[in-house]
């Protein structure tokens, strides 16, 4: 199948259509809430969240004994909003901190929730209810109603955030000064949680409890790669999740049996380490190259200083003098006699080599500190 | 000095993290338009002072007033400096961004900054001397830079007292210069400044008011009648021998 062929069928598949805008509008949604969980340093604050929401499935069905959907994620929902209420609590009655009372909020209810799964394998149609799936997500369950549900969420937290964008960023950067200025941090906080919960509880069924943080903070992680703005970061990250989506969709459609859930996470991955490595300002990829040519530079100017200082004991600058003298000085090489030269800062005659005015002047006022400010 | 005018007033104020107290029983009177140094040794409580005035932390009694009234009824008037380290610096956002929040406060809930606020955190970036870096990322500033940043935000405030955190930690001479320079015009404009201060040398020549703090109030008053010895062993408990040397 080819690529035309694949988005033709996109189009007019109904399964595939319902698959494919599921999975884009919760990266997209994931990746806007995410970009606030990782720079509140809340990164692992979705994966106890995630974890914590497993025994409210399990229990929804206990209680109505039937598949339905939406009541499950109402219970996943309650149940992971217990969960972080509990998270909160620890760290802030207890002195252990946020590290520990997460590992124990997610391993206690995670396990609770296992429990209750195997208990449930007993019960006659438990088969049927797919618990099993929310492990790990089974996009193909996305129905057309649920997709709406996420278009319906998405958009509520799009205008949260816009209306409260002023305060949210605040929060972010500086809460206790927030505090001051008389915004209610706990009405933001709370706030803010929710929407990180509601997008988690969302993603359950397609990405499932065990990869969901990966959603939320994969497109948020790649997206600080590329920007120093926050609008431009919750902007990117939605396009990096909502494109995790579509492409992780792409793939997993196009060869038999791969789960959907995990090739999203992969995608979504692969956009992390395309950032790490490219991004311009923060890449490792031109951090190096940076490096390199400063080294590069550093040398230059290690040489051209070296050439300053034999130059200013004669007269005439510009008097010649034999490479020869360099040569136990570990700075130069042919190559950086060279660029010297390219630069103007020396002239090359034959075996020896001269000062100019212009490379008389940048040798006396390298790192100069003060003088660099004051131009 | 206009001593009958108090600015802040507290009155029994007593806090707690968890057992022991932190401060206990202080009573204080700043009066107005005085330069004021809180001064201690580390966990005398001059941070959580500054933190219980501003209603960030809950004290267990006690009451604080500014300008008679409590400080939810004057937030308009008061401007924090908070201490460098307690915000993360490579938070995506610019130096002029930071700035503007000091009219967040002013602005009140859901309105978006304008020109008008624009406006008044580029003046204030220049009383700092950090025009130009305005569209500078928070993290590619030095630290005396991005102490002049928090100094700028609290200055676009426009308030009539100061709460400043330390912010001559870190900062090189250049800089403590150019900052206790802004604070001496800022009491010159009768404002009044309370700075959490650790470099006792530079007391008498800064600051016109001190108050010293080690859990208790220890003294407060004006610093050429209570900065001595007596008073520096009080508080650090070791035989001071710093004091004004005329």
């Amino acid at each position: 199948m080819d690529l035309l062929e694949y988005i033709e069928l996109v189009f007019t598949d109904y399964t595939l259509r319902t698959i494919t805008m599921g999975t884009a509008v919760l990266g997209a949604i994931c990746g806007m809430l995410g970009s606030f969980a990782v720079l509140r340093k809340q990164s692992l604050l979705g994966d106890a969240i995630s974890h914590a929401a497993l025994p409210g499935i399990a229990i929804a069905f206990l209680i109505i004994e039937t598949k339905s959907n939406s009541i499950f994620l109402l219970g996943a929902l309650i149940s992971g909003l217990v969960g972080t209420f509990w998270i909160r609590g620890i760290t802030r009655k207890t002195h252990l901190k946020s590290d520990t009372a997460l590992g124990l909020i997610l391993s206690l209810f995670f396990g609770f929730g296992m429990l209750l799964l195997t208990y449930i394998q007993k019960i006659p149609n438990a088969h049927q209810a797919g618990l099993a799936n929310y492990l790990f997500g089974q996009a193909a369950t996305l129905m057309e109603a649920d997709v709406w549900l996420m278009t319906v969420v998405t958009g509520i937290s799009l205008i949260v955030l816009l209306l409260f964008w002023k305060e949210l960023k605040l929060l972010l950067f500086d809460s206790d000064y927030t505090k001051t200025l008389g915004f209610n941090v706990q009405f933001l906080d709370i706030l803010i949680t929710s929407f990180i919960v509601i997008a988690i509880v969302l993603g359950l069924q397609t990405v499932g409890v065990v990869l969901m943080s990966a959603m939320l903070l994969a497109p948020a992680a790649a997206a600080r790669q590329w920007t120093n703005s926050l609008g431009i970061m919750v902007i990117l990250a939605a396009i990096i999740g909502a494109s995790s989506g579509i492409v992780g969709t792409a793939i997993s459609a196009s060869q038999n049996n791969l789960s959907t859930g995990p090739v999203i996470v992969l995608v979504a991955a692969t956009f992390v380490l395309f950032s790490f490595i490219f991004s311009p300002k923060r890449g490792l990829l031109f951090r190096e190259i940076r490096f390199r040519k400063n080294r590069n530079d550093l040398e230059l100017h290690k040489t051209l200083s070296f050439m300053y200082n034999i130059a200013k004991t004669h007269k005439n600058i510009s008097h010649p003098h034999a490479i020869k003298i360099l040569n136990n000085f570990q700075g130069f090489s042919k190559r950086s006699l060279k660029e010297l030269a390219d630069k103007d800062y020396i002239q090359l005659k034959r075996n020896t080599w001269s000062m100019t005015e212009a490379g008389f002047n940048t040798a006396s006022n390298l790192y100069d500190q003060l003088t660099n400010q004051n131009q | 000095m206009k001593e009958n005018n108090i600015a802040i007033k507290i009155d029994d104020l007593t806090v707690a993290y968890n057992y022991k107290p932190v401060l206990w029983d202080i009573d204080l009177a700043i009066p107005e338009g005085v330069l004021m140094a809180i001064v201690g040794p580390n966990g005398a409580g001059k941070s959580t002072l500054i933190k219980s005035i501003l209603d960030i932390i809950k004290p267990i009694a006690g009451s604080v007033k500014i300008y008679g009234k409590p400080y939810r009824k004057q937030r308009h008037l008061v401007a924090y400096v908070p201490q460098k380290g307690s915000v993360d610096w490579d938070f995506p956002t610019t130096a002029l961004d930071v700035v503007m929040m000091g009219t967040y406060g002013s602005l009140g809930w859901i309105k978006r900054p304008g020109l008008k606020e624009k406006k008044a955190a580029l003046e204030a970036l220049e009383k700092v001397g950090m025009l130009g870096f305005q569209t500078r990322q928070i993290s590619q500033l030095s630290g005396g830079q991005q102490q002049r940043i928090f100094l700028a935000r609290a200055l676009v405030q426009n308030a009539s007292i100061y709460f400043m955190d330390e912010p001559f930690q870190g900062v090189d001479a250049t800089t403590e210069k150019a900052i206790i320079n802004i604070l001496k015009e800022l009491r010159k404009a009768g404002k009044t400044v309370v700075v959490v201060h650790h470099d006792l040398q530079t007391v008498p020549e800064y600051f016109d008011w001190v108050t010293f703090l080690n859990v208790k109030k220890i003294a407060t008053g004006p610093v050429k009648d209570i900065f001595n010895d007596n008073n520096l062993t009080k508080t650090y408990g070791i035989n001071y021998k710093v004091s004004i040397q005329q």
